[in-house]
């Protein structure tokens, strides 16, 4: 019933039909698209090199004559996964992290909220980028749950001081004094009282996903080739963006409508769920 | 108050030296620096290989725990230890710190001070056209990554440059090395326009949407009505109550988007041929260079450490409360 008052909610507010329309067409894009072009992305066609966008090359050709509308879609079909695994293994993470510290408290809280602390000193950026050589040659999920794992620690912090008020709850001291254990109060009482937050921020972890995976991919600390990324095409396109400004434009494009059409969603999920924030 | 700085001092000095240690670390066990000297033709001897690594305190084949202790009692004493071929970590860091240290202390004074303003501008015209317009480019402006925004800046300066015949704003490097006096004082100004703008705009987004959020909450309440019904003019009343009570947040903040603000920076200096901290990092982790890893961490665990710390401080200056307990 909620979830109906929720969703309409949602549609009737503009921006996020918007971004809904814009993500329905950019996964569609990226999925069905490759079916309607002429070339594989692992196609290379060797009479036309940098050549610009045509009939035959829609989006032009790389310095290898690969199809750029191919590329550029298969590495946007890697993004969109990437961004949505990303979002869901660092929510869940923050949540479980949140809720057990802001519950148990004490000698718990204390350690993992240092915890959270340490990890905020040090920009993830730069941690992801010192492990990611040991990363060459292996699979791409690594990189995916290397993001995932430096991503959680601000949300966290919210669900520990949205717990502390929770775990005060008549209902939550009646599971306690009913007898159910702990672990098993904040995965069934706790954590479902806080799904408004966590899905707002799972919606706009996927776009700071995306955006942190294509950073790390520009400087080559990411997805490695012959696979392609959105980061990995803007980071090759971005280097003669003046002479072939077909590479840049594609990908960079594409990632910028995809990360804008995401936030607007987060933000009218913001508004249907939970109309008296305002942040 | 002073107490309480103080130990907000100490814990995160605690955390730093910790930080940094697990970078080394990290950067000790992933980095291979022996594989720039294995691969030479001719062939060098493995003795003369171990030799060298030993002697720059590279050496895999030592266990990390002394390398750790051998490079932790080098920084206690100010020496950050050599790179991968030998030259002075501490000398290179020496140049390139300033470097990264103006780009970003510029970039966050306009950062914050813009996109508070803007914010602030932006809630008390609240739905009007400026407000609309703000709301939209903030919007836009968080969601294209600074790689994007600095390729971008760069591509329509070179445009132009080469519409006008002439270079107007330098979008490489960071001074032209023929120039003196005051013609280098005007040319490294005409070399900051470009990054500042790049490093700035998305920390102007940021903090303008936050700043509007508090602002628009500030100016519905009791006191605001009472400061102006006591006969104080809108504007003493909008700046001396209002905002005052509507920057903690974004003072808050100010610790947290200065992490943002650092990988911002290292996107900017490789961009834009800057060779400061950041862009050292990205070379240095290509070149498998665990000293300067190490160093760079070192650094940008120190600046977040001064960014809370001063965070801290404006907050305490802004709100009575804090400095109460």
């Amino acid at each position: 019933m909620r979830s109906k008052v929720v969703l309409g909610r949602l549609l009737r507010n503009k921006q996020a039909r918007y971004g809904c329309i814009a993500l329905i067409l950019l996964v569609a894009l990226a999925y069905i698209g490759p079916f309607i072009g002429a070339y594989e992305w692992t196609d290379k066609d060797f009479r036309a090199f940098l050549s610009a966008p045509s009939a035959d090359h829609w989006w032009g050709t790389t310095s290898i004559g690969q199809d750029m509308y191919a590329v550029t879609l298969r590495g946007m079909q890697k993004s969109i996964i990437i961004g949505l695994l990303v979002a869901l293994i660092s929510t869940a993470l923050a949540a479980v992290v949140g809720a057990f510290a802001g519950y148990f408290g004490g000698r718990i809280d204390r350690l993992l909220m240092w915890g959270v602390d340490l990890l905020l000193v040090l920009p993830s950026f730069l941690i992801i980028a010192i492990i990611s050589p040991r990363l060459k040659g292996g699979s791409w999920l690594w990189f995916v749950v290397l993001l995932a794992a430096f991503a959680w620690m601000i949300t966290s912090r919210v669900v520990r001081s949205m717990t502390l008020s929770l775990r005060e709850r008549e209902y939550v001291l009646a599971a306690v004094y009913m007898g159910i254990p702990r672990w098993k109060i904040i995965f069934r009482h706790i954590l479902p009282n806080l799904s408004s937050l966590l899905i707002i921020d799972a919606t706009l972890n996927v776009s700071g996903a995306v955006i942190g995976e294509a950073a790390l991919s520009f400087f080559g600390f990411g997805i490695q080739p012959p696979d392609v990324s959105l980061g990995t095409l803007i980071a090759e396109g971005s280097r003669n963006a003046t002479g072939y400004p077909w590479l840049f434009a594609f990908p960079a494009g594409l990632l910028v409508v995809l990360v804008l059409s995401i936030n607007l969603i987060g933000d009218g999920l913001r508004d249907a769920l939970d109309p008296g924030s305002n942040s | 108050m002073g107490r309480y700085l103080l130990r907000r001092f100490a814990t995160n000095a605690i955390l730093v030296m910790i930080a940094a240690s697990l970078a080394y670390m990290l950067a000790a066990t992933t980095m291979n620096p022996r594989g720039a000297y294995e691969g030479r033709q001719p062939p060098v001897a493995e003795a003369v290989v171990d030799a060298t690594l030993d002697e720059y305190n590279l050496n895999d084949k030592t266990p990390v725990f002394q390398r750790y202790v051998t490079w932790a009692s080098g920084v206690v004493t100010g020496d950050f230890g050599r790179t991968w071929n030998g030259g002075s970590v501490n000398e290179e860091m020496g140049r390139r710190i300033g470097v990264s240290l103006r780009l970003l202390f510029i970039g966050t004074v306009v950062g914050f001070v813009l996109g508070v303003g803007l914010g602030a501008y932006s809630a008390v015209r609240q739905y009007r056209f400026s407000d609309r317009l703000i709301g939209v480019g903030s919007f836009v402006i968080m969601a294209i990554p600074v790689f994007v925004l600095a390729t971008l800046l760069a591509i329509a300066t070179y445009s132009l440059n080469r519409g006008l015949g002439f270079t107007l704003i330098e979008y490489t490097g960071e001074y032209n090395p023929k120039l003196s006096g005051w013609d280098q004082f005007f040319n490294r100004l005409n070399h900051l326009i470009l990054p500042t703008i790049s490093l700035s705009l998305g920390s102007i987004a940021f903090y303008s949407r936050i700043q509007r959020n508090m602002m628009l909450d500030v100016l519905n309440q009791d006191f605001v009505r009472t400061a102006m019904a006591k006969g104080l003019r809108r504007r003493t009343a909008l700046f001396k109550h209002a905002l005052r009570t509507a920057l903690i947040p974004a003072a808050t903040y100010f610790a947290f988007a200065f992490g943002t603000m650092l990988t911002g920076a290292t996107f900017t200096e490789k961009i834009f041929a800057w060779h400061g901290m950041g862009a050292w990092l990205v070379d240095s982790i290509n070149q498998n260079d665990v000293n300067a890893v190490a160093a760079v961490s070192l650094f940008a665990s120190l600046c977040v450490l001064v960014a809370s710390f001063l965070s801290d401080l404006l907050v305490a200056a802004l709100d009575p409360r804090v400095r109460v307990n």
